[in-house]
């Protein structure tokens, strides 16, 4: 009846146990305040079924910031066991704990939190950047987003039923077949990933599509603000990059369901292959993390610096090599293998190019300030921090493809510091700058500087204490996804890298208190304008929050940093849309999306625990509620022109009240 | 104001990193007993210190432009619809081609000359080669020496200034065979034979690992490798062939296969002729694993002999699978 | 696939059209859509090929392409998806012409035929479990029976869409909501007989020779 489930897939271990009930009690009482306050309703029609871009985008980053904070608990876990466990002290965490930990940390922040940043910005911004009313299927777009929620179930089910897998977050055969993997923790793996990333290939075909079809009049390809050009480089890295990872998790899943032989030691198996599919896959990935991230930087920096990019076309053709070359350098992950010095040389020299482009890049970040007027904001100090640290990064990254020094630095804490270094100081730093510079877009008012400075220091602090320790223990030989060790000479450095993930977790707290204190202060914080840094791109065109509609009038746009310059034609304040205005045609919100995804959830958990006819029932309900879907044919309206111009008149009242001030303060700056 | 807070940041930054640099100068990969990890720390050395010529002034540059482009230095030149000089993109775009471009060739030359799979010619002062075997097993390293006709656990010795090839493979799921102090790591895969060449060219005793993650046991997946004058290693052989164990194929080296954490070291005086190749054509041989195992066992027994010659062809052979990376485009 | 909302201006609840300065071409923007989409699924059948290139050698002692493939059925099932995309074809010329119930009529041939070779294809993998060649004899069985078996798959998908298609075409006839979907459909239907055409070069024929 429910196949290997049993109440022993219940974990009995203390910090699992207080997790589950600490879990238990905070769901518990937010479940009861939103039922005392009555806000099921809300929550259904204006947040769960909304096909809005703008709150899709949201909801991603609530999301990653609540798997960013456990999978930071993961991370101080780790931190705190290699601490501990040295020359022979075993520490708090049994292997078979510390297994799950690190696999579940490395899944965690890729999958959910990297990615859902990453896709929750392109949410946020790139619609409004190019003019458009709304991405080209919104249906899609909110399924995309409930089948990445049902990922992030399972992956926190797996916490409380049974077990995640101890198999590293990339799962290699045969390690992750079920000769030697025989629990359900890959199952786990398998079905949160292969469900959340089907969300992603909806969302690359979805943004892909947006990108080139939608943009508003005058917005040529070459007129796109960088964060949707590196937007659509990351979307053609997802179309032609997810499907590899949906195969190879479906091969794996055909060895360990159906008893197939692809990646098996034996029976004309190869794990070779698995090494080369999930990698192929893998390149491309950090460079759909970090394309958006050099977005962001290109847009703040400019903004900010009060000037215009230097060598857009540059920039452009820089993410575009970027963008094919990460596709022929996946064997540098593996050079260690065994292949054919020419067959390693190749792929080395190959990922060594990929530096001469990002090199361009960061020069020309730099020269963009060059003659400029910075101000130091907290998007600033993040791009400025992300700009020394990359750079570092980038210099361990082509240390580590030199194949002949790859074969003693691979698999040892270097990779480990390496790819935090470019992760952390690249993707986070990116991520937490376009939260700050658009988070008045989506919220209609700042967020608090003073305690987003003081979290940029404790991360790029912190960053640097963690991990220059694990550049140097690399060099004496450690090595990663160890839980003990027997060398006590390590355990110092391991203390000073236990420190430095304090440090951070002092810069998530000072995060944490952005949010809250900001949320205190909103009225304070309030921009009505709509363009609170002075803004050079369409987003900023538009009030604050944005009207659902996004735009009442689409803009026009004559040139590079469009609303830049309709400024300065305007006189230096931003054109105001005026009536007439006339009925905007709108998606219905919908109800299937989450229906799918939750019928998804049920589907991926009862084939974890081989409950057939728990599946079929998943099945079935995923295939019928798609059918309600094709068959619905009330999925779009008019928003009538009186409700536009109430809803734009009310604006340009907010924007009457404070707009002397605001108007005086913009002559100033310009000037 | 500003400008000091950045210093009072980063001084105590760049100090704490230099001395972590410094510390590791006497470190595994920084102090190598042997000519491939010798080569290996030069390039290391090579790569990074090229890398400085971009990294330096980005640094430098990052600081300098912040500061002195800031909002409130209304003294510097402030041209805010410059946007493209071809000059600098000329500049930007040379100087990491040319970085890049020596290290391209540094490292077309190091791929080959490092090469895992390419034996160490001897020098004049150094001994005739030798041939090891590692198979990396749950949670333990198996070391057969098939010239000496013994084999051990979670312990290694050879003699200095000898150049060993480790022959490389796994009975259970990928591991990475490494010593760091004498260079390359390789790959320990199941049904393949890798291989790697390494030399010592001091005494000492090295720790060598696992370093590919395996499962519960990898922790404890280490062994030391002695490296003694070449008496040294003889009297080591004389002491493994004392001892009583024996190790055939398939009955013992399935006992011993058998998953275990923080395993003994083990001898054994007597080891099944081609235990190595057995191992290996385990995997391959189709049909159940273990009713096959002791098929395979006799046909080895008979096909392979114990000539080293044979079995470098049957390596030769089985290279094509590791080599077959690319076959995945 | 693509169930653009924005799109569905057929139904426009009363109002008139032109007064929308915010369109695009949205059944455009539909079609194309979906082409990215087939991009995307072919990343995935070029997976699927790689990984029966490099299993291609891994019988393990277990039979050979040469010995399991019976060509001549495999020529009757190749034969029956290619004259359905041309009766798919025909469907789409009726569509232009706007004549549903040609279309209804060349739709339903073309089931036929997609059932047709999904049937023989059933008969092949029940033929080869039954002599002891399943899935899970081999690495090459496994990569063989993958990559046939996700082609089927999608003409069972295929076949699905073809009845969604025929129950809307009696619903609501040719409208702005049928037709893009009959011009998605007829993307995926020939693509999935190009994608044939390279599994009965690359896996049959080559496996015979």
């Amino acid at each position: 009846m429910f196949g290997k489930l049993s109440l022993e897939a219940i974990p009995t271990d203390p910090i699992v146990l207080t997790t589950i009930v600490a879990i238990v009690l905070g769901g518990g009482a937010l479940t009861a305040a939103i039922t005392y306050f009555k806000k099921w309703g809300y929550l259904w029609t204006e947040w769960i079924t909304s096909v809005d871009h703008k709150k899709l985008g949201i909801m991603y980053f609530i999301v990653a910031l609540v798997m960013l904070l456990r999978g930071f608990a993961d991370a101080i876990m780790m931190r705190s066991q290699l601490a501990m466990a040295s020359a022979g002290a075993e520490g708090f965490l049994p292997p078979s704990h510390y297994d799950q930990i690190f696999t579940a940390h490395g899944v965690i922040m890729i999958f959910f939190v990297a990615m859902p940043m990453v896709i929750g910005l392109m949410n946020l911004v790139v619609p409004l950047q190019i003019g458009a009313r709304d991405v080209a299927f919104p249906f899609l777009n909110n399924l995309s987003f409930w089948l990445f929620a049902a990922g992030v179930v399972l992956v926190n089910v797996s916490l409380f039923v049974g077990e995640f897998a101890k198999t590293g977050w990339l799962a290699y055969a045969p390690l992750s077949g079920l000769d030697y993997s025989p629990g359900v923790g890959v199952d786990y793996w398998i079905w949160a990933l292969q469900i959340s990333g089907i969300g992603t290939t909806l969302t690359g075909i979805n943004f892909f599509v947006t990108i080139l079809k939608m943009r508003t009049k005058g917005m040529t390809m070459f007129r796109m603000p960088i964060f949707t050009w590196t937007s659509l480089c990351a979307n053609v890295l997802i179309i032609a990059s997810f499907p590899i990872l949906t195969a190879t998790i479906a091969l794996l899943t055909l060895d360990r369901y159906l008893g197939m032989n692809f990646f098996t030691t034996d029976l004309g198996g190869n794990m070779m292959m698995y090494v080369n599919l999930i990698w192929a896959w893998g390149h491309p990935e950090v460079y759909i993390l970090i394309l958006p991230a050099f977005g962001v930087f290109s847009e703040v920096i400019a903004t900010f610096a009060k000037k215009r990019l230097f060598g857009y076309n540059t920039m452009v053709w820089a993410t575009v090599a970027i963008t094919i070359l990460s596709f022929v350098v996946w064997l540098h992950h593996f050079f260690t293998m065994g292949a054919g010095a020419d067959v390693n040389a190749f792929f080395g020299i190959m990922t060594m190019i990929i530096a001469i482009p990002t090199g361009v890049k960061i020069f020309n970040w730099l020269f963009t300030m060059y003659r400029g007027r910075l101000e130091f904001t907290s998007p600033v100090l993040w791009t400025l921090g992300f700009i020394i640290t990359f750079t570092l990064g980038g210099m361990t990254g082509v240390m580590l493809s030199v194949p002949a020094a790859n074969f003693v630095l691979h698999n040892s804490l270097f990779v480990i510091a390496h790819f935090h270094n470019v992760i952390i100081g690249g993707v986070v730093f990116g991520m937490l700058a376009g939260l700050t510079y658009w988070f008045p877009k989506a919220f209609g008012f700042t967020l608090n500087e003073k305690w987003g400075k003081r979290s940029f220091w404790c991360w790029f602090i912190g960053f640097y204490v963690a991990f220059t320790p694990l550049y140097v223990l690399a060099f004496f030989g450690a090595v990663r996804r160890m839980q003990s060790y027997s060398n006590p000479e390590w355990q110092p450095l391991m203390i000073v890298a236990w420190v430095g993930a304090l440090i951070i977790a002092a810069g998530i707290a000072c995060t944490l208190i952005q949010f809250y204190v900001s949320i205190r202060d909103r009225k304070q914080n309030q921009d009505v304008t709509g363009d609170p840094w002075d803004g050079r791109t369409l987003e900023w065109a538009t009030s604050s929050p944005a009207p659902f509609y996004n735009f009442a009038h689409l803009p026009e746009v004559h040139g590079v940093d469009g609303f830049w310059e309709a400024k300065k034609a305007n006189g230096g304040v931003p054109p105001i849309s005026e009536p007439p205005y006339q009925d905007i045609h709108m998606p219905k919100n919908t109800w299937e999306g989450p229906i799918i995804a939750l019928f998804a959830t049920i589907f991926g958990f009862a084939l974890v625990w081989h409950i057939w006819w728990l599946a079929i029932v998943g099945g079935i309900g995923m295939f019928a509620t798609f059918m309600a879907r094709i068959f619905n044919d009330d999925v779009d309206y008019y928003v009538p022109a009186a409700e536009v111009e109430r809803i734009e008149r009310e604006h340009r009242q907010r924007l009457k009240q404070k707009g002397d001030l605001a108007h005086s303060t913009r002559l100033e700056t310009q000037s | 104001m500003r400008r000091k807070k950045y210093l009072r940041v980063l001084s105590p930054l760049v100090l704490v990193s230099l001395a972590l640099l410094l510390t590791g100068c006497d470190s595994a990969l920084m102090d190598p007993k042997g000519q491939v990890g010798e080569e290996q720390r030069t390039l290391i050395l090579t790569a990074f210190g090229l890398m400085q010529i971009v990294v330096i002034p980005v640094i430098v540059m990052t600081l300098v432009f912040a500061w002195r482009y800031r909002r409130s230095n209304r003294n510097a030149t402030y041209r805010p619809d410059w946007h493209h000089s071809n000059k600098i993109e000329v500049v930007v775009w040379f100087v990491p081609c040319v970085i890049i471009a020596f290290l391209a060739v540094l490292t077309w030359y190091t791929s080959h000359s490092l090469d895992p799979h390419k034996p160490i010619e001897p020098t004049a002062e150094q001994q005739e080669p030798m041939e090891i075997q590692a198979v990396s097993l749950d949670w333990k390293w198996l070391f057969i020496y098939p010239e000496q006709g013994i084999a051990t656990v979670n312990e290694l010795a050879f003699p200095e200034d000898t150049p060993v090839r480790f022959r490389v493979s796994s009975g259970s799921v990928m591991n990475a065979f490494f010593i760091p102090q004498l260079g390359s790591q390789i790959y320990a895969m199941a049904g393949m034979d890798n291989d790697v060449h390494l030399v010592a060219d001091e005494q000492g005793v090295y720790p060598g690992r696992s370093t590919n993650y395996s499962g519960a046991g990898f922790s404890d997946m280490t062994f030391d490798a002695h490296v003694g004058s070449q008496e040294d290693f003889e009297a080591w052989v004389t002491e493994v062939r004392e001892s009583s164990e024996s190790l055939t194929f398939p009955e013992e080296y399935y006992d011993l296969a058998a998953p275990s954490e923080d395993a003994e070291i083990q001898y054994f005086s007597e080891v099944s002729p081609s235990l190595y190749e057995s191992i290996i054509k385990s995997f391959q041989a189709g049909g159940d694993h273990e009713a096959r195992v002791s098929e395979f066992a006799d046909s080895y027994a008979e096909g392979f002999g114990h000539g080293s010659a044979h079995s470098d062809d049957e390596s030769a052979e089985s290279h094509g699978k590791p080599m077959s990376a690319e076959a995945a485009e | 696939m693509a169930t653009d909302t924005l799109s569905n201006q057929g139904h426009a609840h009363g109002h008139d059209h032109d007064h929308h300065d915010d369109h695009h071409d949205t059944a455009g923007t539909k079609i194309f859509g979906f082409w990215v989409y087939l991009m995307s699924d072919l990343v995935i059948f070029g997976s699927l090929f790689a990984t029966y290139a490099v299993l291609l050698r891994g019988t393990a002692g277990g039979p050979t392409p040469g010995e399991i493939f019976d060509l001549p059925l495999i020529l009757i099932s190749t034969f029956l998806l290619l004259i359905s995309s041309f009766t798919y074809g025909m469907a789409v010329l009726a569509m232009n012409a706007g004549r549903v119930v040609q279309v209804q009529k060349w739709l339903i041939i073309t089931f036929l035929l997609g059932a047709g070779f999904i049937g023989l294809e059933l008969y092949e993998f029940q033929h080869l479990i039954h002599e002891g060649f399943g899935p899970d004899r081999s690495g090459f069985l496994s990569a063989f029976f993958t990559l046939v078996g996700t082609h089927g798959l999608h003409v069972t998908f295929g076949l699905i869409w073809i009845l969604v298609m025929l129950i809307q075409l009696k619903k609501q006839g040719l409208t702005e909501v049928t037709r893009p979907r009959i011009m998605c459909l007829s993307l995926f239907w020939h693509f999935l007989d190009i994608v044939w055409i390279c599994v009965f070069s690359f896996v049959y024929l080559m496996g015979v020779l």
